[in-house]
């Protein structure tokens, strides 16, 4: 209850905080300002409190688009397959920048303007605050006991006793004291929670230090990722990556010399009750050389667990199947075998995948097709796959013959099949013949000659790399960040006062105390503080003391 | 044994939703039963205080409290409302043991699936409103929190539930204790601080039409809650407790998405919201330090902070892609 009667409250503690320190701006006449004039009213414009609520909601509001929009940064596949979806669309998102919301112009001016802002804020609040830091606590107002934490008493005791006492326990206090002399005897004047301002300016300087840090991360580090089929290994040089993204400071020569092989590749899968297929662990056994010439060490890299060498981290974060096939062309020459990464598409893993056989005569063989993990096949005798986990692999593929296009020059996907000069191998009667396969089985193409072997599958996983320097920088930003939002919330400044006079032959002691912002219990202080001042052998002798109505 | 902690976790689910409804009803009793009472008409030292500056105004004493003397009607009416913050109490006891044995079923914390995110954060809420209850005498609130409660375990049970399933590979980290409790403790002071501040709005309401007609009889039970200024300051009191500590969360997910995922801020959905969250009612504290922009603005920034974090948890979880997929729906 007792919170509910205070008279000061926070708001208005802090809005005259931040009138003085935001100055309140009049519409200017822009006809009447001279380029200086205009420089400083925008200025002020640029670093009023109302100024930076409005850019926090644009900031806020800028960033929304980013999430329900897929991003290059972030999922360039998703961009991809977005593109393909809204062809009409998609260019005019790209112009305004939306598949890279959180680098735009828009969005970056917003948050600078908002820094500059703050930078602006919180300057000429630095300087008052080193003034008001070597300040004096404030002499008493005259009448202490108007306000609501009062105490006053009478006793024998001489003044410079009890101002002597009063003075050391604020002191043990920890509080800033100061003595006044008043009529007929002394005020001794004590302030804490300096802190609070001091938080506040804090928090703000470690946003900047956060942005600082994040700019340096993103500016001399990378990031980029690589699928690795097991047995197959990962030297860290650029052509290994399948996307890299480097910083605008990054030297590729800076790449850590370090590879690894991956040995194995294990998932343990949920085979019983609800969460049947939802996968349990991955375990990744892979064999590191940190620079060539050292000696190969193993590492269990798992989800939550990067390989870090020479500050580069390996993340696993993905994974799949790669069937591996044989294919012998019309001549009955072997014109590809090896595993072939195929791309999941859903929970169950069943994989998309395409093999393009170039070397193949007389005319090139492309297939695509999927792949079934534990293969079944639904009431309509659709293929499905029933299980994530490789129980029952089955593939099934459409092959083509004639030119894969790869002689155009133009760069191709891996997962795309360009169909415009190959024709479908058709069984009899001109029916699309999917070719189904089970591990050691073969099919041959039919007219034309050649034949697919499924030798059986394995695995691939996705690995991200990265480098993020110095991001210690903005840990510490955000942890000093936090340290002074804490202070500028909870911290409350607090005056006390406590006057000792004499009084025919007596001397009045009365102690005051006023909190500058709500929440706090300047009442129980004093009190507390009061009954510290009494000497103690005289409290219980003293019927006389009289307290003040609170 | 599993089975037969799942089981008992959905009992104790369903229980604590019947009891919040009670104490649902009791509170609904609590302010019906003062409806007609003019607050001028409170005499006791207590409501003076409770009410505090609004009562200063009138001094009519009306007699036409129905059959009951005022007295009594406030004692049915205070009765009620204890019976309700008992119950909610009961509530909340009984949720606590619901959200333990679905951890215990699962032998994990029990944060892996959207209807285990519900349970447990809806326990924040009751948690978070009973320590205000006993810190700064909230109990006003109760008809609204008990209503949340009652809500959020109904969609629960009925929409969200889903059997016990283990932890992806990507949640086997003890930066989900972390993070996770971090963000439900602020979701939870989030809640109530949105509670408050819907009741602030409605207060300030009231208190401007008294101040349009100074004569009418202020009768209804939100004239017994304490002034809007009162129910500001703990408004925000609330929300400077949570703003901190969801800093602190967002902070653990990024330290966690560094060790997990390679970096420690992606602009995946759920970051890209909780940022926006982390900006409005970072926006709401300086609303109140504006010129302008204190008491019913600030309200409304608060309110729009709460959407946002709700969309960041009932939206991004069921529609939303990216990595913190993990709601079970």
């Amino acid at each position: 209850m007792r919170q509910l009667s205070e008279t000061h409250l926070d708001a208005e503690a802090e809005a005259e905080a931040a009138t003085t320190a935001r100055p309140s701006t009049g519409p200017p006449l822009a006809s009447a300002l001279r380029p200086a004039e205009f420089a400083r009213w925008t200025w002020r414009q640029l670093t009023s409190m109302r100024t930076a609520l409005i850019l926090l909601f644009m900031l806020a509001l800028a960033a929304i688009p980013g999430s329900l929009i897929p991003q290059t940064a972030v999922d360039p596949s998703a961009v991809f397959a977005f593109r393909n979806r809204h062809p009409s669309l998609a260019p005019v998102l790209d112009r305004l920048g939306l598949f890279a919301v959180y680098t735009s112009v828009i969005f970056s001016a917003i948050y600078l303007l908002l820094m500059l802002s703050l930078v602006g804020c919180i300057v000429p609040r630095l300087r008052v605050y080193w003034r008001s830091a070597h300040a004096r606590p404030p002499n008493a107002p005259r009448n202490l006991s108007r306000l609501s934490a009062y105490r006053r008493w009478e006793t024998a005791e001489p003044t410079p006793v009890v101002v002597e006492r009063a003075a050391a326990l604020l002191r043990q206090q920890r509080r800033r004291t100061e003595l006044y002399p008043a009529a007929d005897g002394v005020v001794v004047s004590a302030e804490k929670g300096y802190l609070r301002e001091a938080g506040n300016l804090l928090f703000h300087l470690a946003l900047l230090v956060v942005l600082v840090g994040v700019a340096v991360t993103h500016l001399y580090g990378f990031k980029g990722s690589a699928s690795v089929i097991t047995g197959d290994g990962f030297s860290n040089t650029l052509i290994q990556y399948d996307d890299f993204s480097p910083g605008a400071r990054f030297q590729p020569s800076n790449l850590a010399p370090f590879s690894f092989t991956v040995k194995n590749f294990h998932v343990d899968w949920q085979r019983t009750g609800p969460g049947r297929g939802t996968p349990i662990k991955f375990d990744a056994q892979l064999s590191v050389t940190d620079r060539p010439g050292a000696t190969p060490y193993d590492y269990d890299l798992q989800v939550n667990s990067p390989l870090v060498v020479d500050g580069t981290s390996v993340f696993l974060v993905g994974h799949g199947y790669a069937p591996d096939v044989t294919v012998r062309d019309g001549a009955g020459n072997v014109a590809y075998s090896g595993p072939v990464i195929f791309l999941p598409q859903d929970g169950s893993f069943v994989s998309f995948g395409v093999i393009k056989v170039p070397d193949s005569v007389p005319t090139q063989l492309g297939f695509e097709g999927y792949f079934f993990p534990t293969g079944a096949l639904g009431p309509h005798s659709q293929p499905y796959s029933a299980f994530p986990g490789a129980d029952n692999p089955v593939l099934s593929l459409i092959g083509y013959r004639g030119n894969l296009g790869l002689d155009a020059g133009a760069p191709q996907s891996v997962f795309v099949l360009n169909k415009a000069r190959l024709h479908q191998i058709t069984g009899a009667g001109g029916r699309p013949r999917p070719l189904l396969l089970r591990p050691g089985q073969t099919r041959a193409l039919g007219n034309g000659g050649g034949s697919i072997r499924f030798n059986g599958y394995s695995q691939w996983v996705r690995l991200q790399i990265s480098r993020s320097p110095a991001k210690v920088v903005p840990l510490t930003g955000v942890l000093l960040a936090i340290g002074g939002l804490l202070g500028s919330l909870f911290i409350r400044p607090r005056r006390t006062w406590v006057r000792v006079r004499g009084e025919g032959g007596r001397t009045v002691v009365e102690v005051a105390g006023l909190d500058r912002v709500s929440g706090g219990d300047p009442a129980s202080h004093v009190a507390d503080l009061a009954s510290k001042l009494r000497p103690p052998e005289h409290r219980p002798l003293e019927p006389v003391l009289q307290e003040a109505q609170q | 044994m599993t089975q037969a902690l799942a089981t008992f976790n959905n009992h104790a689910i369903v229980a604590a939703t019947v009891v919040y409804a009670l104490a649902l009803l009791a509170h609904a009793a609590e302010w019906a039963a003062a409806r007609q009472l003019p607050v001028d008409n409170t005499v006791g030292e207590r409501e003076l205080l409770r009410v505090g500056a609004a009562a200063g105004a009138g001094s009519s004493v009306a007699d036409d409290a129905g059959a009951d003397g005022p007295g009594e009607v406030l004692e049915r009416s205070d009765r009620f409302g204890r019976t309700g913050l008992a119950l909610t109490v009961l509530g909340a006891l009984i949720a606590a043991v619901g959200v333990v044995c679905r951890g215990l079923a699962a032998a994990r914390v029990p944060w892996g699936s959207m209807y285990e995110f519900a349970i447990t954060g809806s326990l924040a809420v009751a948690v978070a409103y009973l320590f205000l209850v006993r810190r700064y005498a909230v109990r006003w609130l109760g008809l609204l929190v008990t209503g949340f409660l009652v809500t959020v375990l109904g969609i629960a049970v009925l929409v969200l539930y889903r059997p016990v399933t283990p932890l992806v590979p990507a949640l086997h980290s003890y930066w989900l204790v972390i993070h996770v409790s971090a963000a439900a403790i602020a979701g939870g002071a989030f809640t109530v601080g949105a509670l408050v501040s819907v009741l602030y709005l409605a207060r300030i309401r009231l208190e401007a039409k008294a101040a349009a007609a100074p004569k009418a009889p202020r009768t209804g039970f939100l004239w017994r809650a304490p002034s809007a200024a009162a129910i500001d300051r703990i408004a925000y009191r609330v929300h400077a407790f949570a703003f901190p500590l969801w800093t602190f969360a967002v902070l653990c997910g990024a330290i966690w998405a560094q060790y997990a995922w390679g970096r420690f801020w992606g602009w995946d959905p759920k970051e890209v919201w909780a940022f926006i969250t982390w900006v409005v009612y970072a926006a709401y504290l300086h609303a109140r330090a504006t010129a302008g922009w204190q008491g019913r603005a600030a309200a409304y920034v608060a309110l729009l902070g709460y959407a946002t974090f709700l969309f960041n948890f009932v939206g991004i979880n069921l529609f939303g892609s990216g990595l913190h997929s993990y709601s079970g729906m």
